[in-house]
């Protein structure tokens, strides 16, 4: 489970309870809410076309130099949505191990 | 302090009226509240508007139940308003209207200060309508001497701009035409 | 130079925000607050005030206009009465909570049903809880003055809190009084340039209204009433300067004749003149009798309003406004709330009238003060009597 780090005693919580941190939310590793299963993709059928980038909710999905797309185990949290679109059906949603 | 009720009907200006005089009244240095009587109105309905003028800063914010001076605008609102409820027994009332003192005082009963004029007509030859506000200013003026009858001057030009002219010469007339009587 | 002369309420107060140089302005009309804003439409359609006057469909959406304005660091402006103000609740919450500075006229109107146009205190005060600055005009000068200082006191760095000012709908929002108005230099001496401490900022990206988890949000409101209670000293300070600039002079309890005063009328709004009336006469006749009226309503003053009821032995309070199947009047539950742990405390008599704009005169108040006087005497136990209900 993500841990809060806002725990300011009352003085020094940002005014308005702001957050003055742009884009802190990428903290929150919410890809420990995965049941243990994964998408792998198999390159050889990958077109990088992209649509898995694009169809994650959770924008786990990177775009690497090379023009393929790297799954992110950070924010991943298992929704099979990218195997489901992948039009070269070149991702499997398989069992994680440990 | 002197309060002041204006009777009319809406549209005819009676609030118009009691504010000139507030705003004349305050150009002067004195202190001075006009408001109507609030509410949803129809033009033509009866309506009322109050004015208090003071030498000292006014603190009653109540509507005026008993004036010291009642004004009534229209004259077909004698019969159908208690336009004299509340006057105080040495009252003033400024009535536009073409009866005498005598059917006044026969017909409605009005004892105390009488002050008449026939506004609408003054009004009608002066400036084609017969909206008598500005002109029984000039009578109230002249019956109970509120304001100089020039401390109207900028209001009347700061609310009716071209047309100001007009409502002066009605006013000017009805301060001289206007009959008293105790 | 300052001017005085005759002007109706509203359009003072407009005149006084278009003086404050406010930046946004989003409102929505209701009777009686209308001639503020569409008089303040006027000033910024003929150029005479550099303002974006943003028109909506309702004032939720305006007050959330303010909101989006003031955090992008506007100096924003509204104005509401009644209906218009229930309909801002929710976002009434949000302005302070987020610590977003705006200023906000209440035309005090009756809350429906009955549907009533009229004055009465019943819009304002279930807004007692907003974290809102509350302030309480009882005449035409005093509202221009108020939201001049309004704009001054919700933009200290120390505060960074709405504040809004209360006159009574049609009683002084319809009124033709004399004014002194201020001129532009007096006001820019007075009120500096909006500086504000943080604002939505593409190039210093920022998050407002964020999620609070339990973990977070008892300390955000303890932060937030520190800042409240904490903004009387500031609004002292802000009146001080505003004395030595414009020569008037403003307490959060005013005093009218309370030098051994037994019995002391208590009010808030315009009422107080009229009640001021009554006291006069009743000193004539020798009565002991005085009245304060309440000009800061939030954060409440507790302080100076024992000091200012220390000589007296019976309180009338007048509310006009119910807490119903409560105690009696908003302010009645103040002031008890107030004396609970005072173990010298005078009798407290209260009355609610003037509801729904029914009048109040002279005549009622000396009669309210009577009855005080007749209760305490008695030490009659009372929550409150309703002035002027019809029985038969």
């Amino acid at each position: 489970m993500a841990k809060i780090e806002a725990l300011h005693p009352w003085k020094e919580v940002p005014l308005g309870c702001a957050i003055l941190e742009a884009g802190n939310a990428r903290k929150f590793k919410t890809g420990d809410w995965r049941s243990k299963i994964r998408p792998k993709t198999d390159y050889e059928k990958c077109i990088k076309c992209g649509l898995c980038w694009i169809f994650c909710p959770d924008m786990a999905y990177g775009h690497r130099e090379d023009g393929y797309f790297d799954w992110n185990s950070d924010y991943c949290k298992g929704c099979g949505i990218c195997a489901r679109e992948c039009p070269k059906e070149a991702i499997q949603m398989i069992a994680e191990e440990e | 302090m002197i309060e002041v009720r204006v009777h009319g009907r809406g549209g005819q200006g009676a609030v118009t009226s009691a504010e000139l005089m507030a705003l004349a009244a305050i150009d002067e240095g004195q202190y001075a509240q006009a408001f109507p009587s609030f509410g949803p109105e129809r033009r033509g309905a009866p309506v009322v508007a109050f004015l208090r003028v003071s030498t000292s800063q006014i603190r009653i914010r109540s509507k005026v139940y008993d004036p010291d001076v009642v004004v009534v605008l229209d004259p077909t609102l004698l019969d159908i308003v208690d336009v004299a409820a509340g006057l105080k027994p040495k009252g003033l009332m400024v009535i536009n209207t073409s009866k005498s003192f005598e059917q006044l005082r026969k017909d409605y009963g009005f004892k105390g200060r009488l002050a008449v004029v026939d506004a609408t007509r003054i009004a009608l030859e002066e400036m084609k309508v017969p909206i008598t506000n500005t002109t029984m200013l000039g009578a109230l003026i002249r019956a109970a001497g509120l304001t100089r009858l020039d401390s109207m001057d900028k209001p009347l030009a700061g609310r009716f701009g071209k047309i100001a002219e007009r409502n002066k010469r009605a006013m000017q007339r009805a301060f001289d035409e206007t009959q008293i009587k105790e | 130079m300052a001017v005085r002369k005759g002007m109706e309420v509203s359009i003072a107060v407009s005149e006084a925000v278009k003086l404050a140089n406010a930046d946004v302005i989003s409102a929505y009309p209701i009777t009686p607050q209308t001639h503020i804003v569409e008089h303040l439409s006027e000033l910024v359609a003929d150029g005479e005030l550099k303002a974006a006057f943003v028109p909506v469909e309702s004032e939720h959406s305006a007050l959330s206009a303010c909101v989006g304005a003031a955090a992008a660091g506007a100096r924003a402006y509204t104005a509401t009465s009644s209906q218009g103000l229930a309909l801002m609740h929710e976002i009434m919450f949000i302005a302070s909570g987020l610590r977003l500075p705006m200023v906000m006229t209440v035309v005090n109107r009756a809350l429906s049903t009955p549907i009533n146009i009229w004055n009465d205190l019943s819009d304002i005060m279930p807004e007692r809880d907003t974290g809102w600055i509350q302030l309480f005009a009882i005449n035409g000068q005093e509202a221009v003055d108020l939201t001049l200082q309004a704009f001054r006191i919700a933009e200290d760095p120390r505060v960074l809190l709405p504040v809004l000012v209360n006159l009574d709908g049609f009683i002084l929002s319809h009124v033709i009084e004399p004014v002194e108005m201020p001129d532009q230099e007096q006001v820019d001496r007075f009120l500096p340039v909006f500086k504000p401490v943080m604002r939505l900022d593409p190039d210093q990206p920022v998050t407002y209204g964020a999620f609070g988890s339990p973990d977070v949000y008892t300390e955000v409101k303890k932060q937030l009433e520190e800042a409240l209670v904490g903004s009387q000293k500031v609004v002292a300070e802000v009146w001080k300067e505003f004395r030595s600039i414009f020569g008037r002079n403003y307490k959060p309890i005013e005093s009218y004749k309370t030098k051994g005063a037994e019995t002391l009328l208590l009010t808030l709004g315009s009422i107080s003149e009229t009640a001021m009336s009554a006291v006069d006469a009743l000193r004539e006749k020798g009565r002991k009798v005085g009245l304060i009226h309440i000009r800061l309503w939030r954060p409440f003053p507790f302080k100076e309003f024992f000091q200012a009821i220390r000589e007296a032995k019976v309180l009338a309070v007048v509310d006009r406004a119910l807490t119903p199947g409560g105690i009696g009047g908003p302010v009645g539950l103040e002031v008890k709330s107030a004396l609970f742990q005072k173990a010298d405390r005078p009798y407290v008599a209260e009355f609610v009238a003037g509801l729904g704009g029914r009048d109040l005169t002279v005549e009622l108040f000396s009669e309210m003060v009577e009855k005080a006087i007749g209760y305490a005497r008695k030490g009659k136990e009372m929550r409150y009597e309703m002035i002027g209900v019809r029985e038969k």
